[in-house]
């Protein structure tokens, strides 16, 4: 159905919210993204399903696919909500054998059944709730309402941010909206959103694009596919509002191929909207017209830099580009271009609809609003978190993740991607910002946040980023290109126990050298990893190239396997060693032939008797 | 204007200058490896991949290229700081370190910009050392050398086959450490679309994209009793091969040049002139029929071989409106091999006919399957200017110090029409005087046609001759040619005569030549020598040349005959596009 | 992730690939006839990288002579097109194996463990990263986080994926491809 103007809107939802009122009265939530059904959540599904046909309460219960819930760590995870008590009921690790159960109890608890701590998983609402350490702005609908649908997504307040910007602003008004929220780049940067677009809306020329990034090149980071896959209208609503705002009829989303079903809701979210006018010519009956095109990437992490994004969208290399000029000025197709990150987008209808002031209710005054983490690594609770700006570390990784796993210790957590560096435990109270990241010498990027524990060698995940760097640098130049292989080699040395104090001085010069020339945002940062677990982690370094030492047992050329005497002669050692260097006789000491071992580990972690020792 | 701070002096520069263009207003020089500017035709190669040319900017965290940094008005600029200076230092080092360290056997020694380098920045170790690239050398063809080992990834090389060329044949490969400049698959240019016209071996920093060597050949050519050796120099070899040797650009070394071939021992030393002149008798002679019989017009000019082989892989619909004359390189051999070797009794095969060349598509040229007779090759071995310079400093001959000497008769005579032949819009000129005398019927007094000179790539002119408005275009660098072409195609221009030459400039300006390293003002003072080395002349028409005459009238017959069109003409066919 | 340099022999596009499977060649012409283009090369190449995946769909790899295929009815340079599929990681100029085994390196997966699961893939499968076994049956690759990093480490076979990954379990997944 077409809408014909903003008042319509308003109607239509408020219609869709009573029939809805008049349906089912018990909800099942279940979570769909791509890692919940990695996690198999099918089963789960269609097991409910059944229960609810074999006891025919279809006019009771609605089973409803949303996007992800966030909660990487119970999946498969489901909400049951009763609308009309208002109660909710959230299990972890749901199995197909459990659906009778939970339909049984409705939206009370089913014994057996796994429940969730709500201060964990938090939906937008219930934001002040006591104890609650997320608030959902960005992710308000992921795992609320059924992504392929738009009534749900109407009933949600979808399209009201636009429709208010269409018929109640100016252009310069939304802008000036975007500003005084005081909105920043979730893309990495920070830069401030209404800025942005300001520059491009000063701009005269009349072909004009907005690009949403949904490249997500970060290794570990996946809050913008939660966004799409959970929400994919509010992004296009978004990027509608940008091109009223900064004059552009045209709008393209670059998102990375790997992605399949963002992709398919998506593209399935452009047709609902075309279809009922939010996209397309004379929208709202305003006169104002926009389209969106989806373009994919292909494998580059440096597609994710603005310049490198418009050359991939243009079909070349997805090389950066020296700025200026700012693609707010010359961008794609050398006209000027908007180009803003899936989350930063997501915050706008938000904005729009409940104003600048109380977004700036959230967070912190130079950072208003949230920031979505994928919590993941050594932690209990790895997922997707959205907390306001200015929690700290520790609230993050103790009170939302539950702490470190198997309740090891904690020895460092990685913000930013390749970008970031590694924060030690003393770090752990300060409130995260942009600013206080970098001066930490980590970045906020992406929002990417691996937790370490002390089996990690900091020599060992400074080469990993490299070894990233290297493999996505698009070649370009020279500190790159080469410095960071240099960079690599030299890494590769201090972990073989080969390094020396001259070592770690030309790494620290050429990582200074690099981050100073470097043409683009991934050269400039490639040496963060490595300068921030330098500084933080000296000792560790120092140990490698002194006393030839990995205290994480992780540097393979420095570690050694000796079994000792609590070998019971089991076998089951030597019957494994994937080289055949374990020799002894059935219920006799067995011994390793350390020429051969190419310390793959798999012994030690087999041996039930702890008989293999690390050295 | 602007004003900003460089290195404390206030400094006035226009708005659109970059930080490298402001410093060289006060007499700084701030190193480049990758950034190359071609005033004269309007081509920057701004990349700013190789960060040398860093300086500081007050405000910036980073440093800043200086290449492709804008100037902003109250900008406060430090180019020599210690933190810049280290900062080049090290992408100098971070180069080197993934480079072979061969300057003694290279063939860019001495004329490598990296080299320079690292002699002007005091590079005195390299600190940094690691996994060095390698790439199988591409030795395919008889023009161009790459070694990509020594590629320092400047991209230089496609900004002139692509964006001035349009040929469109190199790109960057792959990424990161392993990335590099090829041709799709990686593939030898032998296999590819490239017109060798060395455009990208001009624009090389380094020894990457060098000359196929061919001067051992001639020297052993030279020592072999058996043989008789004669040599052919092009026109725009005489004006500039001087700057090899010291001399200033645009000096006309004619007489040196023949002086020098002397010394290194060729049995006759001639003049690709005089094949030029008999080039424009063959093409006027089908210039003026195509315009009586008002037919297959406009006719294009086929004196160049890369142009030749760009339309027939590019252009195939197009592939019967170039003249049929062959080079004047081609003409020279077929001629030399045939009524030169008759009159002196030596047999073809002992004959060896050696070009010196501005060009590097003449190496290829020579070595097409067409240019030979019985088995013979027209032209045997070809080197380029940069080429002769290198012999002569082998054979120690203090080229700058020799006495003027004369051509050899008979293939040594030539008008100033042949010597036009070197810049862009020559071959025109040239056949227009012609045409013109041969149309009127008279000798006319008027040679030169100004409008037709320059260095602007596309040139159109609308000249009289003997009372007929003869619209003619010239355009010299294959970008503008498809343009040209192009317009052509979509019938949105009309012309009698076009003129067509690879190389920006035309041959003064070919891939053969000394290295301009940027500064275009050279290519300039070539032209000029150029045009006054034809002022000079006795003789400024082809038709006029005396042994041109003799030659039609003892061995040809006349312009056009079915001798000529065996021995002159040649023919082309259609290329793959890729 | 790492791309092999083919230094190719032999005439362009002599693999042929193109005229063999002429249904999939009549969907490739069908799918770029469907896309606007027009006489502007630039504007043209905006369609390079999704002629170039929908051809990777159809054929399972970039041969040359698909190559020629796309930069002929794009009106663009083979060398283009080549650069840029040698840039792009997703594209493949060689045939892939049956069994497409990549291991997750991204940051979640590698401090637990990825690194030496690859190594024991390598190990048993006999190819390095990038390589197809002779067999045509496996081909090892990596990849950057498939957003499971809760189930790290990862392993994906074609689009079936693997979580809590140890050592001990590659031989399982290898014989698990039947
Ligand atoms: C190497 C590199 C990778 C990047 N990757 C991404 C990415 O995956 N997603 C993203 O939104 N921004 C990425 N960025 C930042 C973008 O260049 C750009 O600043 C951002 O999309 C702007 O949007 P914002 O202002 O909304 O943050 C990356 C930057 C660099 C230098
Ligand atoms: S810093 Fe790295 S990725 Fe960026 S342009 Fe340079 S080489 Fe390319
Ligand atoms: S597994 Fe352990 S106990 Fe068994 S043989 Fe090996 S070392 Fe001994
Ligand atoms: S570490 Fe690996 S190779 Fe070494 S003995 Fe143990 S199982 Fe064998
Ligand atoms: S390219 Fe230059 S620096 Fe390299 S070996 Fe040759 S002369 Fe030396
Ligand atoms: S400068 Fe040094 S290395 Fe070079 S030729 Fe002279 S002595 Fe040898
Ligand atoms: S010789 Fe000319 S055509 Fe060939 S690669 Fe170089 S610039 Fe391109
Ligand atoms: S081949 Fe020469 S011109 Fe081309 S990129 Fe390499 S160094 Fe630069
Ligand atoms: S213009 Fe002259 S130098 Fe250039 S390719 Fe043609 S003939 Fe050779
Ligand atoms: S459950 Fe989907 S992001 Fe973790
Ligand atoms: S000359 Fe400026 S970056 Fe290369
Ligand atoms: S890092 Fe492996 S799935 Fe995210």
């Amino acid at each position: 159905m077409k809408i014909e103007n903003a008042k319509q809107l308003k109607s239509h939802a408020l219609e869709l919210g009573m029939r809805q009122a008049k349906g089912p009265r018990t909800r099942i939530l279940v979570s769909m993204g791509t890692c919940g059904i990695a996690a198999n959540t099918h089963p789960v599904l269609t097991a409910l399903r059944e229960e609810i046909g074999k006891r025919d309460l279809q006019d009771v219960f609605e089973v409803v696919e949303t996007g992800c819930m966030g909660l990487c760590h119970s999946e498969p995870s489901i909400e049951v909500v009763d609308r009309v008590e208002g109660t909710t009921t959230l299990y972890g690790n749901v199995t197909a054998g459990q659906a009778a159960a939970i339909v049984e109890a409705g939206a009370y608890e089913a014994a057996g059944v796994e429940i969730l701590d709500r201060t964990w998983y938090c939906p937008e609402g219930e934001e002040n709730q006591a104890g609650a350490r997320q608030a959902r702005v960005v992710l308000r609908n992921s795992g609320r309402i059924d992504p392929e649908n738009l009534e749900a997504c109407l009933i949600a307040g979808g399209y009201q941010g636009l429709a208010r910007a269409l018929t109640e602003m100016k252009p310069a008004q939304v802008i000036e909206e975007i500003a005084e929220s005081g909105l920043r780049g979730r893309g990495g940067g920070g830069f401030p959103t209404g800025l942005k677009w300001g520059f491009a809306a000063a701009q005269s020329s009349t072909e004009k694009y907005v690009i949403c990034n949904a490249d997500e090149g970060d290794p570990g980071a996946f809050m913008d596919r939660a966004v799409l896959e959970g929400d994919p209208h509010c992004v296009l609503e978004a990027m509608a509002i940008a091109g009223y705002a900064v004059g552009a009829q045209s709008g393209v989303i670059y998102i990375r191929a790997e992605y399949p079903l963002a992709i398919r809701r998506l593209r399935m979210a452009i047709e609902q909207a075309r279809a009922s006018g939010f996209l397309g010519a004379d929208i709202l009956g305003t006169g104002f017209g926009f389209d969106i095109q989806i373009k994919y990437g292909a494998g580059a992490f440096v597609c994710g830099e603005e310049t490198a994004l418009i050359h991939s969208i243009e079909g070349t290399r997805g090389e950066p580009t020296f700025k200026p000029p700012f693609p707010a000025v010359s961008g794609l197709w050398k006209k000027p271009t908007v180009v803003n990150n899936v989350e930063t987008f997501a915050n706008v209808p938000a904005i729009l609809r409940k104003g600048a002031g109380w977004f700036k209710t959230i967070g912190t005054p130079e950072c208003p609003g949230t920031k979505v983490f994928a919590l993941a690594g050594k932690v209990k609770k790895v997922g997707l978190v959205e907390v306001p700006m200015g929690t700290t570390l520790r609230e993050i990784i103790f009170g939302v993740g539950g702490g470190i796993r198997e309740d090891r210790q904690f020895k460092a957590v990685q913000t930013g991607g390749p970008s970031g560096g590694c924060l030690k435990d003393d770090n752990l109270d300060t409130p995260i910002t942009y600013e206080s990241l970098r001066a930490l010498g980590s970045m906020m990027g992406s929002g990417g946040m691996i937790v370490m524990d002390v089996d990690d060698c900091m020599v060992n995940v400074a080469k990993f980023f490299l070894d990233f760097t290297l493999d996505e640098s698009c070649g370009k130049c020279t500190p790159c290109r080469i410095g960071n292989k240099r960079l690599h080699e030299m890494l590769e040395q201090v972990c073989a126990g080969r390094g020396s104090h001259e070592t770690l001085a030309k790494l620290k010069n050429l990582s200074h050298t690099i981050r100073d020339t470097a043409l683009c945002g991934l050269g400039q940062t490639s040496p963060n990893p490595v300068l921030s677990t330098m500084i933080q982690f000296e000792d560790e370094y120092v140990e490698h190239i002194e006393q030839g030492k990995c205290r994480a047992g992780v540097c393979r050329h420095l570690i050694s396997y000796a079994i000792n005497d609590d070998c019971v002669g089991c076998t089951l050692c030597a019957r494994n060693c994937p080289v055949d260097c374990i020799s002894g006789e059935r219920r006799q000491k067995h011994h390793i032939d350390q020429d051969k071992c190419i310390k793959c580990g798999v012994c030690h972690d087999l041996c039930k008797f702890h008989a293999i020792d690390k050295n | 204007m602007i004003e900003m701070t460089i290195n404390d002096r206030k400094v006035r520069v226009p708005e659109n200058a970059t930080v490298l263009q402001a410093t060289r207003q006060i007499g700084i020089k701030i190193p480049t490896l990758c950034h190359l500017q071609l005033d004269c035709f309007e081509v920057e190669h701004r990349m700013g991949s190789c960060r040398v040319c860093v300086v500081e900017v007050e405000g910036r965290p980073n440093l800043a290229p200086a290449c492709c940094t804008p100037v902003i008005d109250g900008m406060v600029v430090r180019t020599n700081t210690m933190r810049a200076i280290n900062a080049r230092r090290t992408m100098l080092d971070l180069l080197l370190s993934d480079h072979p360290k061969d300057c003694l056997t290279c063939e860019k020694n001495g004329d490598c910009n990296l080299q320079q380098l690292a002699g002007e920045l005091g590079l005195h170790s390299i600190l940094y050392s690691g996994e060095m690239s390698t790439y199988p050398l591409d030795l395919a063809n008889e023009s161009i050398v790459r070694d990509l080992n020594k590629c320092i990834m400047c991209r230089r090389c496609e900004t002139a086959c692509n964006t001035v060329q349009t040929v469109g044949i190199l790109s960057g490969v792959r990424r990161g450490f392993e990335a590099v400049v090829a041709p799709s698959g990686e593939r030898p240019l032998a296999d590819t679309k490239c017109v060798f016209c060395g455009q990208c071996v001009a624009a090389c920093p380094v020894g990457a994209l060098t000359t196929m060597n061919h001067t051992y050949e001639v020297w052993r050519a030279l020592n072999d009793p058996e043989k008789t050796v004669v040599v052919q120099t092009a026109p725009a070899v005489r004006i500039a091969i001087g700057e090899e040797f010291g001399l200033e650009p645009g000096t006309i070394a004619t007489g040196k040049l023949v002086a020098a071939l002397r010394h290194l021992g060729f049995d006759q030393v001639f003049d690709t002139d005089f094949a030029a002149d008999l080039t424009i008798m063959e093409e006027t002679t089908e210039l003026i029929e195509r315009i009586k019989n008002n037919q297959n017009l406009p006719i294009l000019t086929s004196c160049c071989p890369g142009w030749v082989k760009f339309f027939e892989h590019q252009f195939p619909d197009l592939i019967n409106i170039p003249s049929t004359a062959k080079s004047p390189q081609q003409m020279f051999g077929a001629v030399a091999k045939s009524y030169y070797a008759e009159k002196v009794g030596v047999a073809p095969e002992n004959l060896v006919v050696v070009s010196v060349m501005p060009c590097l598509a003449k190496k290829y040229e020579a070595s097409r399957e067409e240019f030979a007779r019985d088995g013979v090759r027209d032209v045997d071995i070809v080197i380029s200017t940069r080429g002769l310079a290198s012999m002569c400093k082998e054979a120690g001959i203090v080229f700058e110090q020799l006495e003027d000497e004369e051509f050899d008769s008979p293939l040594g005579a030539s008008s100033g029409a042949g010597v036009i032949f070197g810049a862009s819009g020559g071959v025109l000129e040239a056949a227009l005087r012609t045409a013109a005398d041969w149309l009127s019927g008279e000798d006319l007094a008027e040679v030169d046609f100004a409008d037709v000179r320059g260095m602007k790539g596309i040139r159109e002119a609308t000249v009289e001759v003997a009372g007929r408005q003869l619209k003619v275009a010239i355009s010299s660098g294959l970008g503008n040619a498809r343009q040209l072409l192009e317009r052509i195609q979509r019938g949105e221009a009309e012309y009698h005569a076009i003129e067509i030459m690879a190389c920006p400039g035309g041959c003064l300006n070919g891939g053969g030549q000394p290295y301009i390293n940027g500064d275009t003002g050279i290519l300039e003072k070539r032209r000029k020598a150029i045009y006054r080395e034809d002022a000079n002349k006795p003789v400024r028409k082809s038709h006029l040349n005396p042994d041109i005459q003799k030659l039609y009238a003892e061995y040809l017959d006349k312009p056009g005959s079915p001798r000529a069109h065996e021995l002159l003409h040649t023919k082309y066919s259609p290329r793959d596009n890729f | 992730m790492k791309k092999s340099g083919a230094c190719l022999k032999g005439p362009i596009g002599s693999d042929n690939l193109i005229n063999q499977q002429p249904e999939k060649r009549k969907a490739l012409a069908e799918f770029i006839g469907g896309l606007p283009i027009g006489d502007d090369r630039e504007r043209n190449r905006g369609y390079l990288i999704e002629c170039l995946h929908k051809a990777q769909e159809l054929f399972g790899y970039l041969p040359e002579s698909v190559q020629l295929f796309v930069a002929d009815h794009l009106r663009l340079h083979l060398s283009e097109v080549y650069g840029v599929i040698s840039f792009y990681s997703y594209f493949t100029t060689v045939p892939t194996g049956k069994y497409r085994i990549n291991v997750c390196m991204g940051t979640a997966c590698f401090v637990r463990g990825a690194d030496r699961i690859l190594e024991e893939l390598k190990r048993h499968l006999g190819i390095d990263e990038g390589e197809t076994s002779e067999n045509g049956k496996f081909s090892i690759g990596g990849l950057r986080c498939v957003g499971a990093c809760s189930l790290a480490p990862v392993v994906m076979v074609n689009d079936k994926v693997y979580g809590n990954v140890a050592p001990g379990k590659v031989l399982d997944i290898i014989n698990d491809c039947e």
